[in-house]
């Protein structure tokens, strides 16, 4: 067996000094695509405009700067004209998203910075980002790729617990549903069945080229301040009422033997730091860069037992207008747009704001997002007016 | 292509012997001294206590089979020819994991808890890849 890690475990019942304190006050995205002739920074300014006007702010207010995917902040600030008294770039792997938000999080409440700007742009598809490959630990073995690490966890889940490929369906073609519903995603028009998803080529054998997200071009931004502040701004502020996070980097750089179940597990105190319970809540972000990591996520955060994901979605619990739990109404990685955490976040500001049109999940009050990766986290948002 | 065209490993300080050993047919881990537990990849110190106390111990060599997939999209060049290739995780008998390849054994009789052992069939020049068969 693996090391048993031995995790800080965030205490159960104890209120996080942060809940409600903060709020997205703007949100922007780019155009999603593939767009050679524009890059990150220029990918990163459009949606930094569009953030700047859904919170009626101008780069003059923002003090505070969060980069991630974009070569250099400072050539970012440059070329923005922010001069803040806050900054940072942060890694480039998804984790990252909700990360970056809770940093945020933390210089608004500590006063070092008022408002900040958050920027992640993408510009993947364009350059032809091939997510594999290289010199790495297991290279010379031909193992790469983070779908691969994933497929290899699916295997193993299924033979623990009896889980098939076809768990995954109802998976992809939820998201893919949404995003028919979303004009600005990715798959906008191009609908798929569960034949589809089990037919589709194998990229990784025991995962298909739907079970996948996309690899696409784009940028999202948010702009954070304290929820005071929000008040005043120009659309209705949704609130960050709590965050979790267990990191575990036991596993000697191989896939993840525990399916992330500890450290999501540990995720679950969310709730407690939110004051907000799961039957309040009306729909979800689960990081989707494989159709597995969703099961896996509904399974560490307890919305069904180990093992029991595939059951637990069957039939639609996923999708709009059919199940309790609407997740990824925008269509997530898998179908609007790979955009590493950062637009699902904004998908649940959009969603408490009432802004999302066809997709909008009714009377939505608070959104929970998830991420299983190595940091598992958490984070609930809800309506200030909730 | 075979083995001989497949991506070099990357050496450093740490892995150094592990890849020297390899060259001599044999699979060596390092051992925490403090709790007995072998780790993999090597490092400077035990993941279990964070100290450097600790040795070099041969392996057994054997395995079990915890999960595997196959690679149909290609990602090195000098892979190739060996698509669709499979990738086995081994737990090797003395706890750490190894990704690796199978050896004298074919794709339809890999299965999760099937017991392998270590052998060594060749590698990109200068090295010798750990590949993994039927318990020897």
């Amino acid at each position: 067996m693996p090391p048993e890690p031995s995790l800080a475990s965030p205490a159960i019942g104890t209120p996080w000094p942060l809940r409600d304190k903060v709020a997205f006050a703007g949100i922007g995205t780019s155009r999603f695509g593939n767009f050679p002739e524009t890059d990150s920074y220029g990918l990163g300014c459009e949606a930094l405009n569009s953030a700047l006007d859904d919170a009626g702010l101008t780069t003059k207010d923002i003090d505070g700067l969060i980069v991630c995917r974009i070569p250099s902040y400072e050539r970012f600030a440059e070329m923005t004209g922010i001069n803040p008294q806050y900054c940072l770039l942060t890694e480039t792997a998804g984790r990252f998203s909700g990360v970056s938000m809770a940093l945020a999080a933390q210089a608004i409440a500590s006063g070092a910075a008022k408002n900040v700007a958050l920027v992640y742009g993408n510009n993947g598809r364009s350059v032809r980002m091939l997510y594999g490959g290289g010199d790495s630990q297991w290279s010379p073995w031909g193992m790469t790729s983070p779908g691969a690490s994933h497929a290899m966890m699916w295997r193993r889940h299924n033979h623990e617990f009896g889980t098939t490929h076809e768990d995954l369906g109802p998976v992809s073609v939820a998201f893919r549903h949404h995003a028919c519903l979303n004009p600005d995603a990715v798959m906008n028009g191009r609908p798929i069945t569960l034949e589809d998803h089990a037919a589709a080529r194998p990229i990784c054998d025991p995962l298909k080229l739907l079970d996948y997200c996309l690899i696409n071009d784009g940028a999202v931004a948010w702009i954070m301040t304290s929820a005071e502040r929000a008040k005043d701004m120009k659309r209705p502020p949704v609130l960050l009422s709590g965050y979790a996070r267990q990191d575990c980097f036991a596993y000697g750089a191989a896939p993840p033997t525990d399916y992330w179940h500890p450290t999501l597990s540990a995720c679950r105190s969310v709730y407690d730091r939110a004051g907000i319970g799961r039957d309040d809540i009306q729909g979800l972000g689960i990081y989707d860069n494989f159709s597995p990591t969703v099961l896996f996520s509904l399974e560490g955060l307890g919305f069904c037992k180990q093992g029991e994901s595939g059951d637990f979605v069957k039939g639609g619990t996923l999708q709009l207008g059919q199940g309790r739990w609407p997740t990824n109404t925008s269509g997530g990685h898998l179908s609007d747009s790979y955009m590493q955490g950062w637009g699902l976040i904004a998908e649940c500001v959009r969603q408490l704001r009432g802004d999302c049109g066809a997709r909008q999940i009714p009377d939505a009050k608070a959104m929970q997002y998830i991420c299983a990766t190595n940091i598992a986290q958490s984070a609930i948002l809800r309506r200030a007016d909730a | 292509m075979s083995l001989q065209t497949r991506p070099k490993p990357l050496v450093d300080n740490w892995n150094k012997p592990f890849w020297a050993a390899c060259a001599e047919g044999k699979l060596r881990l390092q051992r925490c001294k403090a709790t007995g537990k072998c780790f993999y990849p090597p490092a400077p110190v035990s993941p279990f206590t964070g100290k450097p106390d600790w040795e070099w111990v041969d392996a057994s060599g054997k395995g079990t089979i915890w999960s595997w997939v196959v690679f149909h999209q290609g990602y090195f060049g000098g892979m190739k020819d060996e698509l669709p290739y499979p990738v086995i995780m081994v737990e090797l008998d003395e706890g750490p994991m190894l990704l690796t390849n199978i050896e004298g054994m074919e794709e339809e009789d890999i299965a999760i808890g099937k017991r392998v052992s270590v052998r060594f069939p060749g590698g990109p020049e200068g090295f010798t890849l750990p590949q993994f068969g039927p318990e020897a």
